[in-house]
């Protein structure tokens, strides 16, 4: 994606974002278009992946998820040891320092949706409410994409 | 009987013989096995249950590749990942695709049943066959091959656990001996090249 392309897709998502925070520094936390794949129905968990973008002068922590898909969500890591042992956990808050790039990916951190209200079908969208410490908030959008995508752009 | 010192030598002498005799049968046995499991390193051993219900071996894939995978339906990050990288690979092959079979291994028999299996492995749209079995069959496939699985518990999760597990891919040739393997989070592309190279 181009440089430009990109950052106004950032103000895209600030300028939706942003309506009803009165906080500063969590305005200045930019998110990159969310990603999930289709889930197989409703009772298994999905995963959904997103990028932050800290433009601010200010460390802030993003420390809860809110959707209407799911009952819960939460950010949790995938580890593979030097055995090739992968394993899950639940992350707990995450600390999006200034001026730097959190990427959630597949095989790292990825936002857990568990207790899904309905399954995620390719070609829709949900909302995701960012909650941060500084009490401010953005909702989101995350784009269901195919069961076997690998990425946000398939 | 009173043995004559001589005959006492004789004896010794016999028993020592004996048991040099052994000792070389054993460690020639020993060398042998070792020299079955070198060659390749190991070979794929499994009869579980497919997801159409099917049991299967691996004897129903000699004559083709076989790229083996172990996860559970239950894993939304690595196990999904993985699989797509495998149908892009399968997609790469073209024609070739016919002399490779992929398969999915459930590490969580409890609850990967072949009906659940069958929600999941078609989905990828890559010819995947999806095995589960008993606990005791998948404890004893992961040996064979040998794999690593644990259960965590997580309160959150759906039935309240988790599984770990190894997340590399296997590749075995046609005569089920194991080729290549590569670690999670390699590219389809990177995969593709190395299959292309062998097939």
């Amino acid at each position: 994606m181009l440089p430009n392309l990109k950052n106004s897709l950032f103000a895209l998502f600030l300028a939706f974002g942003a309506a009803g925070s009165a906080m500063a520094d969590s305005l200045e936390v930019l998110v990159d278009a969310g990603w999930a794949r289709a889930s197989i129905g409703t009772s298994r968990p999905a995963a959904a992946y997103i990028t932050f973008r800290n433009t601010g002068g200010k460390a802030v922590t993003l420390t809860g998820l809110t959707t209407a898909v799911a009952k819960r969500a939460e950010v949790h890591l995938t580890q593979t040891d030097d055995a090739g042992v992968s394993t899950m956990s639940p992350a707990g808050d995450i600390a999006l320092p200034p001026g730097e790039d959190v990427t959630f990916q597949p095989g790292g951190l990825h936002i857990m949706l568990m207790g899904l209200n309905a399954p995620l079908k390719e070609g829709e969208r949900f909302e995701l409410t960012l909650e941060y410490d500084d009490g401010g908030s953005k909702t989101v959008e995350v784009n269901v994409l195919g069961v076997a995508a690998r990425g946000p752009e398939n | 009987m009173k043995l004559t010192a001589f005959q006492k030598v004789l004896w010794a002498l016999a028993a020592i013989a004996t048991l040099a005799f052994a000792g070389v049968k054993f460690i020639e046995m020993r060398t042998t096995q070792n020299a079955d499991l070198q060659d390749p390193a190991f070979r794929a051993s499994f009869e579980l249950t497919d997801h159409m219900g099917m049991v299967r071996t691996e004897n129903d894939f000699k004559d083709k590749w076989m790229l083996v995978f172990f996860g559970f339906t239950n894993c939304p990050d690595v196990c999904p990942t993985t699989l797509s990288e495998v149908a892009v690979v399968m997609d790469g092959l073209g024609r070739k695709a016919a002399r490779v079979q992929p398969i999915f291994i459930t590490i969580d028999p409890e609850r990967d049943t072949p009906a659940k299996l069958a929600e999941f492995v078609p989905l990828f749209d890559a010819g995947i066959i999806g095995l589960t079995g008993t606990p005791g069959q998948i404890e004893k496939t992961s040996k064979t091959f040998p794999i690593f699985y644990e259960r965590i518990e997580d309160a959150a999760a759906p039935g309240g656990y988790t599984m770990g597990h190894t997340s590399h891919l296997f590749l075995f040739d046609p005569n089920g001996g194991f080729a290549d393997s590569w670690p999670y989070g390699t590219r389809a592309e990177e995969i593709l090249a190395d299959l292309k190279e062998r097939l």
